[in-house]
């Protein structure tokens, strides 16, 4: 929900509330004062008719409601003494309206040469009902006109104060933190979007810092790692060249070597991709895939063929890209080397090239490899421990960095997909 | 023959000189830039292992200097850094060769045994090994003076064992100079075998006077019989 209409929901609810409180008020007031000045008026009257009366004693014959707001009966003197003066609301029919109309009405008794008379004198009212549903409408009338009017008000404002709020919300959509840049920010009177920006600013700058750092600390660790990987495998394959060592020894250094040489493959694994992420990868030439395909199949035809894996090439068309050679050979001969080593004898391995994409597609597990988990770093078959568990993520990351799409899809076999962009 | 081997790391340094001295070379080391220089003014040396980072210098500036007093020795370098920029600007700088740690032994004797090749054998880039000799330029293999028929990576296996003779040979140096850099990630290296165990067969067939043997759980070695 907008902010805007979040506030203007929590205020039609409070607006609502505080304006049917106030109508009731209002109503009790609005007629209280009205019977105030009714009665004042009728107590008005009944001084005017008495003095009347006083004059001309033949009006109280011609009283009546018929002709008159009032009407005159002589009363006992019992009951005339114990009369006291009383105001109440009455209906009456009305000839104009042709039905019962409120009316407020005064009764009081006077009296002339000993005799009593008791007075009722009337004034048309206004109708508690017609008074509710008038007051109803003016009531809704009123909220929609301030709902309304705070709604076109909210948006002007919106308009003018939140403008840099949705540059900054934009400007933070769009923030990469591999893009090496900081947040762009829009000038703002307000403070509170001022501070924001401020804080932004440097959480990015920060962010920015510590990724690079790391970036960096990586690549370093790796190169910094070279050295004694190199002094430890040299210093073993000199071990082994000592002729008095036995079958046993030997293969005891061989297991170290192995584990050695894996522990190289991570590094430079982890130099691999620091370098593409850090973009040092820079020589771009057109590279044709087919080309280079086939020039992988043969340098990996032997190692499948002790595997009893079989590689097959559909060459449906031309496909030459613009990248880095050496960054195209290892993207697909990563895919490759997992297509071999993950197939058991007797399975294959089937490389569909098309116009604009390069499908790998092989036997293996008959379960779908979790698609999410695949391309993360370290994320890898615990039965190979010959892998280091990156081979896919430098897949993603060279892909990422020329923008191709990869997929992976399981169709009873587990398909790898990239799409190249439009061809150069 | 006399190499200068110029390497901080002094692990390093014996490891590699060690394995050197057993290809019957002469070499002398050094562990820094000042050493190094003072070496290459008053020597002439074969060939020049170069670390490029070293604690009181760049091992670039030591071949700038070389070129500029116009010396003959050949440079591979040597470094941690596996940088293209770094390869280009060495090679572009007049080094022969440029080797990324952590390399083999057997690379490193390869390389060595190329450069001085070249130098020496003035276009006639052959190795001879009792009655068997390879011509690396036009890969071709004769065995008392007949030729013997092989496929590239027979030759490329014979050839890398050939200029390691008498060395062992890891199987994933091998491997990595037969099929690739892109094999190393295999999780089993026993498609060498199979044309290791061509190659055998025809050395033995053509009556060779060398032979590949393997070593337990490591490598292959090739020896003079």
């Amino acid at each position: 929900m907008k902010l805007i209409n979040y506030t203007l929901k929590y205020l039609s609810i409070a607006l609502l509330l505080v304006l049917s409180v106030w109508a009731v008020l209002f109503y009790f007031r609005m007629i209280s004062e009205i019977q105030n000045s009714l009665d004042d008026g009728l107590e008005n009257n009944k001084m005017l008719v008495i003095k009347r009366v006083n004059k001309d004693a033949g009006i109280i014959e011609r009283s009546g409601f018929s002709e008159h707001n009032y009407q005159i009966k002589e009363i006992s003197g019992k009951h005339g003494l114990s009369f006291r003066d009383n105001y109440r609301d009455t209906l009456m029919w009305t000839l104009n309206d042709e039905e019962m109309e409120p009316f407020r009405m005064l009764s009081t008794v006077f009296t002339i040469d000993d005799k009593y008379y008791e007075m009722k004198i009337v004034a048309s009212t206004v109708g508690e009902d017609d008074l509710v549903e008038s007051l109803l409408y003016g009531l809704i009338l009123l909220y929609v006109a301030i709902l309304s009017s705070v709604l076109l008000i909210n948006n002007l404002l919106i308009r003018k104060v939140w403008t840099s709020f949705y540059q900054l919300l934009r400007n933070l959509r769009a923030f990469r933190l591999d893009k090496d840049e900081g947040i762009k920010t829009t000038k703002t009177e307000v403070r509170e979007f001022r501070e924001l920006n401020d804080s932004l600013v440097v959480l990015a700058e920060h962010s920015v810092n510590t990724y690079r750092y790391q970036k960096q600390f990586i690549e370093n660790a790796s190169h910094e790692l070279q050295t004694p990987l190199a002094i430890s495998l040299n210093r073993l394959e000199l071990l082994a060249e000592d002729e008095t060592l036995t079958n046993h020894q030997l293969d005891a250094i061989g297991q170290v070597m192995s584990t050695l040489q894996r522990l190289i493959r991570l590094n430079k694994s982890l130099l691999l991709l620091s370098k593409i992420e850090n973009r040092q990868y820079g020589a771009v030439e057109v590279v044709s895939v087919v080309q280079l395909v086939k020039s992988l199949i043969n340098e990996y035809d032997d190692y499948a063929e002790t595997k009893g894996v079989e590689i097959e090439l559909i060459e449906e068309a031309e496909l030459n890209y613009a990248m880095n050679k050496d960054l195209a050979a290892i993207l697909i001969s990563n895919l490759l080397k997992n297509a071999v080593i993950h197939n058991y004898e007797g399975g294959n391995i089937i490389i569909t090239i098309k116009k604009y994409s390069l499908t790998i597609s092989n036997t293996g597990k008959t379960v779908p490899l979790n698609e999410e988990r695949i391309f993360s770093r370290f994320q890898k078959d615990s039965k190979n421990k010959n892998s280091t568990g990156l081979g896919l993520s430098i897949v993603k990351a060279i892909t990422n960095l020329y923008n191709y799409q990869l997929n992976y899809t399981y169709s009873g076999r587990h398909n790898f997909t990239i799409l190249f962009k439009k061809a150069v | 023959m006399k190499l200068l081997l110029v390497e901080d790391e002094v692990d390093l340094l014996e490891v590699i000189k060690e394995s050197l001295e057993k290809e019957f070379f002469v070499v002398e080391t050094v562990g820094n830039y000042a050493d190094a220089l003072q070496k290459l003014i008053s020597y002439e040396y074969d060939c020049v292992l170069l670390d490029i980072m070293l604690p009181d210098g760049n091992g670039l500036d030591l071949l700038a200097k070389l070129k500029q007093l116009k010396k003959s020795d050949n440079v591979i370098i040597i470094s941690a850094k596996d940088s293209v920029e770094d390869k280009i600007k060495g090679l572009e700088m007049g080094a022969d060769d440029y080797l990324v740690k952590p390399f083999h032994i057997a690379e490193l004797n390869a390389r060595i045994k190329s450069v001085l090749r070249r130098k020496f054998l003035d276009g006639k880039n052959t190795i001879e090994l009792a009655n068997t000799r390879i011509d690396m330029d036009f890969r071709q293999v004769w065995i008392a003076g007949v030729e013997l028929a092989l496929n590239r990576k027979e030759f490329d296996i014979l050839s890398y064992l050939a200029v390691n003779k008498n060395r062992l040979v890891n199987k994933i140096a091998l491997a990595e100079q037969v099929w690739g850099d892109n094999i190393d990630g295999a999780d089993d290296f026993e498609f060498i075998y199979s044309q290791i165990k061509n190659l055998r067969k025809k050395l033995k067939e053509n009556s060779a006077e060398i032979e590949v043997k393997a070593v337990y759980g490591i490598g292959y070695k090739l020896i003079i019989l």
